[in-house]
């Protein structure tokens, strides 16, 4: 897809992921063993052989801009085009430079960017959804139904909490788009997932439009305002889809990991997550090892046991440690005589030896970076 | 205008190992997986990397396809460099004429213009088969010292030892004045590594004059080292006191891999002031399933375990099915050990299938030592068919 570049948001639901999001973007926060969210939003653009993405950041992105460096990962080093990462920037002085309100005015800011592209197509992509898909074929689905916008969305039967800030459609057979709702109390089924596809010259006059109009979200002032001006599609994913916008979801989409359909699915049946590599030495099982239904990254030492867990790399499980339900994020130390069962420890956390940590499946323990417990 | 270099090293990387069978019957020896992920040849060039020497120059001859692709730009050793970085030396052609290298020393010789580029003042020459870690520029500094005309670095190995290796007699402040090739009565432990260290304009001027000879075997340890000795040149030896192994047969490929599984493993992987690097394959974490039991083993990402492993290295990609056994096994990357499948005492190569309730192998008590058996890559051993202890396959054995 030579005609076609991407742009990446990265900066939702900060607020509601605690102490993960305390010092980096949502997109940032590691995930499945060994990878950061937004790998997943950057491979599906690069799997369908977009090389020229941008990606969007407002706050906390330096631990972002250390995971990306210079896209070498995800073959986006290039001469022509390649990664942008495009931190805010204030062009007008009515908003603060870390403070564009929405997507419109993020998109003015990195006018520059989107205008010197020769690309015709933009892809639009939320970095804090977890799925492994290609746009090709909704690219044509585009083209064929000569829509404006054509919007992904995945069919489920979503309660009142589903997620924070969320859009439904309703979908014509023909696909075509005639309602768009934000957090409706009811009729909850075609959830909007993020990934957009546009024109770049519509998606310019679009921005022009909203920025001069003191406009700046793109669901209310484009999606909402112009439906019925433009012709909104709505292309329908049926593979696997998590977004992380909660603590219970980011658990719930690491423990799907373990489930083997869901697990093929995302790492084995379609293309490649890439991320940034970490020369790690295979894992080393010691004699007094137990380990059930789990998954672990490169470079841990394990003793004791671990069950229904996702030990990321560097991690080390000593003798009599015991791991239930939990996420372990990389270079963790989990001392001898120890519990931990739903708990999700973020990097660097040493649990020191006979210590018990229990949370619940619905409310897991949360540890912040580098604590001592 | 390049600068010029202190120090430049030519790793020799054409060997074949044609000891190591169906395994290097694709790739040459330092191509060879080693230690989950790792390949023989990454221990040579983080040495370098880690010792300073960021110019390194690989010589292939022998099945260079996948080592070149292996090593690509460098950029894994962090040898991508615009001045200097790793560099792959093929035998070529000048004008009418171009010859194969016809021996270690004859393969610098035929490469003298690519060190000339960077008027070093020193060369160190490396061997792309040998497992170990080692600070180089330690090396160079006691050649400096020594106002050495070549350092040959060397092990104490033992008297019994000492006749399968290259000796070095040496005075007590370690010049050498004798060397002596697997000799039938050693006077020394001092045996060489395959390390040398030499001064640059030395070096061209008996790799010339070696040349020159037609009688030569052109080899470093049978020729240019005996030459300056009896040249009577400064020749000094260094010594080493580390792990240090020659993975040349599968026997000692086998038991290097298991070395490091032991708790007080002779090599320290995790130190991260002296990483081994090596080229990552892109896989998910590696998925232990319940009912898997893994047991004093190396398991690297991407791998899938439903059944039993003990005592082993599964490389990335690997796969061992359900209720199968791999005991006291390497299974290389990317094989398939499928349900109810025992591997006893093996080496499975690349991409290799061993279909549903075959057998390779034997309990490594119940055989006789080092009968390892060998399945070469990408090979499927059909269902149920045994291979037996000690056997080398290179070719599909579907049925029995």
């Amino acid at each position: 897809m030579k005609d076609t570049m991407g742009i990446i948001f990265t900066y939702k639901n900060d607020e509601a992921l605690k102490s993960l999001t305390q010092k980096r973007a949502v997109a940032s926060i590691p995930y499945g063993g060994r990878y950061r969210i937004v790998d997943f939003a950057l491979s599906n653009l690069v799997n369908s052989g977009v090389t020229k993405v941008g990606i969007i950041t407002r706050n906390n992105y330096q631990s972002l801009m250390d995971h990306l460096g210079t896209g070498k990962e995800w073959d986006l080093s290039r001469k022509r085009d390649g990664l942008y990462i495009l931190p805010p920037f204030s062009q007008v002085e009515d908003y603060g430079a870390a403070n564009y309100r929405g997507r419109m005015e993020a998109m003015n800011n990195a006018g520059t960017f989107i205008r010197r592209s020769t690309s015709e197509y933009v892809i639009m992509s939320d970095a804090d959804c977890i799925c492994n898909l290609t746009f090709d074929e909704a690219l044509e689905f585009h083209k064929q139904k000569k829509a404006d916008i054509t919007l992904f969305y995945k069919k489920g039967s979503y309660g009142q909490q589903a997620y924070a800030d969320s859009c439904f459609l309703d979908v014509d057979d023909d696909g075509h788009v005639t309602d768009v709702t934000i957090n409706p109390a009811v009729g909850r089924i075609n959830l909007s997932m993020g990934q957009v596809i546009i024109s770049k010259s519509l998606l310019e006059s679009l921005v022009q439009e909203c920025v001069s109009h003191n406009l700046y979200s793109f669901k209310r002032d484009v999606l909402q305002r112009k439906l019925h001006d433009l012709k909104i599609y709505g292309y329908e994913y049926k593979g696997y889809y998590a977004r992380i916008d909660s603590v219970a979801a980011y658990y719930q989409a690491n423990m799907d990991l373990l489930n083997e359909s869901l697990r093929m699915e995302l790492f084995y049946k379609g293309n490649q997550i890439f991320t940034k590599i970490r020369d790690e030495v295979p894992t080393l099982y010691r004699n007094s090892s137990d380990v059930r239904n789990s998954l672990l990254a490169d470079g841990c030492v394990i003793e004791g046991t671990v069950e229904n867990s996702i030990l990321f790399r560097g991690v080390r499980v000593r003798k009599g440690a015991k791991i239930s339900n939990s996420i372990i994020m990389q270079d963790c130390e989990i001392q001898a005589n120890t519990q931990l069962n739903y708990v999700i420890s973020d990097k660097d956390v040493v649990i020191r030896e006979n210590r018990k940590l229990f949370g619940f499946e619905l409310f897991p323990m949360v540890l912040a970076k580098g604590s001592v417990v | 205008m390049r600068s010029k270099k202190d120090c430049v090293a030519m790793l020799l990387a054409g060997g074949q190992g044609s000891r190591l069978g169906v395994l290097t019957k694709k790739v040459a020896k330092p191509a060879i997986p080693f230690s989950g992920k790792y390949r023989i040849i990454d221990f040579t060039l983080s040495n370098c990397i880690n010792s300073g020497i960021d110019t390194v120059g690989v010589l292939t001859q022998y099945q260079p396809l996948e080592l070149n692709a292996y090593i690509g730009n460098g950029q894994p050793w962090d040898l991508d460099r615009n001045d200097g970085g790793v560099a792959i030396l093929p035998p070529y052609v000048r004008g009418k004429e171009g010859e194969w290298y016809k021996g270690t020393a004859n393969a610098i010789y035929q490469n003298m213009q690519f060190i000339e580029r960077y008027d070093p003042e020193y060369v160190v020459i490396l061997s792309g088969d040998h497992i170990y870690k080692m600070d180089y520029s330690e090396m160079i500094r006691f050649h400096k010292e020594k106002k050495a005309a070549c350092t040959i670095a060397v092990l104490n190995v033992s008297l019994e030892e000492a006749s399968r290796f290259g000796i070095m007699n040496t005075y007590e402040d370690n010049r050498i004045y004798e060397f002596e090739e697997k000799p039938a009565h050693p006077k020394s432990t001092k045996a060489s590594m395959g390390v040398y260290v030499f001064s640059w304009d030395k070096l061209r001027f008996y790799l010339t004059k070696d040349e020159e000879n037609p009688t030569s075997s052109n080899d470093f340890g049978k020729d240019i080292i005996p030459a300056m000795v009896e040249g009577d040149e400064s020749v000094y030896a260094y010594e080493f006191d580390g792990y240090w192994k020659d993975v040349g047969t599968i026997e000692s490929l086998w038991e290097a891999n298991m070395e490091l599984l032991e708790e007080d493993s002779p090599i320290n992987l995790h130190d991260p002031s002296w990483r081994i690097y090596a080229r990552n394959p892109n896989e998910p974490p590696h998925y232990a399933a319940d009912g898997a039991v893994i047991k004093k083993s190396m398991v690297t990402e991407g791998t899938q375990i439903y059944g039993t492993v003990e005592h082993s290295v599964i490389f990335y990609g690997g796969y061992v099915g359900k209720d199968a056994i791999v005991r006291d096994s390497i299974v290389l990357p990317g094989a398939r050990v499928e349900e109810g499948a025992v591997v006893e005492y093996s080496i499975i190569g690349q991409d290799s299938i061993i279909s549903r309730n075959a057998a390779v192998g034997q309990r490594k008590e119940e055989c006789p030592k080092g009968a390892i058996a060998v399945v070469g890559d990408e090979l499927v051993v059909g269902e149920g068919v045994a291979v037996e202890a000690g056997e080398m396959l290179d070719a599909n054995r579907i049925n029995d």
